[in-house]
This record gives C-alpha cells, structure tokens and sequence, in this order.
C-alpha cells in the first residue's frame, strides 16, 4: 500500500483527498515499519524547510525514509516542501540538512522586478527528460506556491517553468521523485501525477 | 510564466450557494460542490467562498462545505467571511481551504493578519479590502461590514499596512464598479500595484469580456474576479480565456 509520511504536513489532507477521489487506498503513517513494507511513500510538505526537517528528525523518520528508498528501492513521491526536502541543504532562513536523496540545493527566488515572491499561481511545465512516465506534463499548467526553489543539475529534471530563473517543476533521482507545485490542487493534471506515480511508477 | 487567473466567487448561507447560479446545463443547484466542479470543468483557476451566514451557529457549516468541496475539487479554496481568530483560520485550512481571507476582522483587529502569517504562512492569508472613492475628501476609502461601514481608513495606506503585517494576498473590490458591469476600476489597481508586490485580485465591476483584458493589460494584477457575470453564464470562462488568449494575455 502506498505510506503518506505522516508529519503533521499542512497539505496531508488534501494529498489524502485526491487520493481517495482516485480511488487509490492510502494510509497516513509515521510507524516505521509500515513506511519499509510501502509500495510507495509520499512524502507532503507546507512550510518552512528547517521545522519540517526537525520534525522528521524528532519522530525518528529520517533514518527511515533513507533507507526504504535506498536499500528497500521503495519509490518515493515528494509535493512542495516534501520535494525541496530531498534535496541535500536549504538556506531558507538558517542552513539546513535535507534528506540527500538528489543531488542539489534549496535556494531563495532571486527577487527581480515585476516578479513577486512567493510565486503563487498556475505555471507553463516545459518537459526537460526524454523517457518518463510523466511525459503528459508537457505544457499544461501546474499549481505553485513558493519562495524557494531547487538548483540541481539537468539530468534530474523533468519538467521545469520559467519564473525569472528557471524552475525545476518537477524531478526524480531514481525511484526518487518530486514535484514543486502541488498535484493535489493542479486539478485533472495533477491528479493525473498521482494516479502515474501510483500505477506506473510502484509496483503493484 | 505565471498565468493570470480567473477567480469565481460564490456566497455561502448555511452551507448553500445562496444568489441563483445558471450554468447552461445546471440550472438553479445552491450546493457548493456541484458547483464548485462545474467551474473547475469550465477550467476556472481558483475559487472564493464567501461565508455570508448571520449566526454563528450555522458557520460550522462552512467547514463542512470546505471538507466537501476539497474532496472533490482540486484548486486552489479561498474562503471568507467571519473569521475571527487563527483558530477559526486552523479549522478551515484543516478542512481544506489552501487561503484565508480576512476583512472587517482584519480592521478590527489587524494583529490577526500577523497571527495567521506567523502560523500558515504569508501565502494563507488574503485581506480582502473593499474600496469606495471619498469624493468629498479625495481619497479610496476602506469600507467593512460588507460594505455597509465606512471606516475613514485610506485604502492605499491600509494596503501598504496589511502587507507589512503579513498579509500574502490583496484582493480589492471596488465598491464603485460593483454592480454597474461597466469594467475594473483600473486606476486603483495601477496605484494599488505602484504600492505593494503582493499579488492583487482585481473585484467589481466586470460586465464583459474585454473588461478582463483591460484591467490585465493596463494594471498588474494577478487575477481578477467576478460573481454574476459567470454564474449566469455572460461570460464563460473557455470564451473569456480564449478572449484573453488571443489578445496576449497569458492564462491557463
């Protein structure tokens, strides 16, 4: 069965939603071992990287997600904040440790005029990977809401949108995968994310 | 780049879409999901609920309505009207709500802005602000109570206050074009953008299409908003973005 990282995220209801409007069994759970015998983890996130990294450490969870995605390969979903946190630090307000699972960093929006951050809003996903099961993002529009953003190299991107500086919009490292904006309120795309990861990207 | 968007509103009494809604294929249904989907299928960008229940023994409802419309909508919720604390905030964003917004509680006590910002973040919190023109004194002036108390506030000031307090989100209606249908109050938004770089919801006024080209090509708001115009089907949203589309506007 498919593990939302249960974390107190503020978006983990609405992730449950759209699960449950697709029809998808999901169950939310901070107990480890129900987390390694997932067939697949989504990790949420709203927020502020450093507390949120915090709280997975206090609940023992760090350790676990590294090792269910490495040694057990179990895919894994990150939406928002759950997406910057795989990554390997943040500057958002302090330096923080991510959990390392791509290469990369969490980086401020570099403020340039007319364009207000947090970027909030629909944004245009330019398709950046070849072969994914995600191919369907190209050009449809996606639900953002944030201040910071990833800086990785290329070859984990699968889509990015163009905000001043480009945006990883979407990235998978492996069975490691994703997504800045949130598929839970990016309408039939979005939905449609969910459903690929759940039905093509785990192993049923 | 970022789409501008195009905002529905719809007022809620007791958990019930209250003024008539006229979509071509569904006449008259006061549900708030139903409708809610009929937008998101019309491929509206985001909605606003607007609480306008009198007791607040019916304002439980609203979570209800939120809990349910999140469950089967997946855009972007706003929702207003009688929060009066970051508890009621904390009860409607559990429900699903993504934002808060805030008015007359927002002059009354305007430590709730930072409160909400502190808690949920800038992003969750919109303060609504509803402008009427100060002939007499010359200046915007920022009316509560639905538009029913004037307050003696200047609304540029006020704008410029409640984003420092932490307010992510403005959405301004215009208290002079609500109703007449004769376009946005452009000049407002101009200043209003000249002032603050929160995004802006332009409110009031839109009677047809090109009134949304006007205020997205001559001001730099981020959405803009309308109730009647879409709920009896004047304007649709698929025309109206393909309107906007065709004149350069970038939508979704």
């Amino acid at each position: 069965m498919l593990s939302i990282i249960d974390y107190d995220a503020g978006n983990t209801f609405n992730v449950i939603k759209a699960f449950k409007y697709l029809g998808i069994e999901v169950q939310l759970t901070d107990n480890p071992e129900k987390i390694m015998k997932s067939s697949g983890l989504i990790l949420p996130g709203v927020g502020a990287f450093g507390p949120a990294m915090e709280t997975l450490e206090k609940k023992n969870l760090i350790g676990v997600i590294k090792e269910a995605v490495l040694v057990n390969k179990i895919p894994l979903l990150g939406i928002c904040l759950g997406m910057q946190m795989l990554f390997e630090k943040s500057s958002e307000y302090g330096n923080h440790k991510g959990l390392g699972l791509i290469p990369g960093k969490i980086s401020a929006i570099p403020e340039k005029s007319g364009l207000k951050v947090p970027q909030m809003g629909w944004n245009e996903n330019h398709l950046k990977k070849d072969e994914t099961d995600f191919e369907f993002i190209a050009n449809e529009y996606t639900y953002f809401v944030h201040s910071y953003y990833a800086v990785c190299d290329k070859q984990y991107l699968i889509s990015t949108v163009d905000y001043g500086v480009e945006i990883p919009a979407m990235v998978q490292n492996k069975n490691v995968f994703g997504t800045q904006f949130h598929p839970e309120k990016s309408g039939k795309v979005g939905l449609n994310i969910l459903k690929t990861f759940s039905e093509k990207v785990v192993k049923q | 780049m970022l789409a501008k968007r195009i905002i529905p509103c719809l007022d809620v009494d007791n958990g019930r879409v209250k003024k008539g809604i006229n979509f071509v294929n569904l006449v008259d249904v006061g549900d708030p999901a139903t409708i809610a989907a009929e937008y998101e299928k019309q491929g509206a960008d985001e909605l606003v609920f607007l609480d306008i229940t009198a007791t607040n023994q019916e304002r439980r409802t609203m979570k209800e309505v939120v809990e349910r419309v999140s469950s089967q909508v997946f855009m972007p919720l706003t929702v207003g009207g009688g929060i009066k604390s970051v508890e009621d905030m904390q009860e409607l964003l559990r429900a699903g709500a993504d934002k808060i917004s805030l008015n007359s509680a927002a002059v009354a006590t305007p430590e709730l802005i930072t409160a909400g910002a502190k808690k949920f973040g800038n992003q969750c919190i919109v303060v609504a602000i509803d402008v009427k023109r100060n002939v007499e004194k010359d200046y915007y002036e920022v009316y509560t109570h639905g538009g029913k108390t004037a307050t003696g506030i200047d609304a540029l000031g006020w704008a410029q206050k409640v984003v420092r307090l932490g307010a992510g989100e403005l959405l301004v209606t215009s208290m002079d074009k609500d109703g007449t249908k004769s376009g946005f109050d452009i000049e407002l938004y101009q200043k209003l953008s000249a002032l603050v770089d929160v995004p802006i919801i332009a409110s009031g006024g839109a009677g047809i299409s090109t009134d949304f080209t006007d205020v997205f090509q001559e001001s730099t708001v981020d959405g803009a908003l309308a109730a009647s115009v879409f709920h009896y089907g004047e304007i649709t949203i698929p025309d109206l973005k393909k309107i906007l589309k065709n004149q350069g506007v970038n939508v979704r």
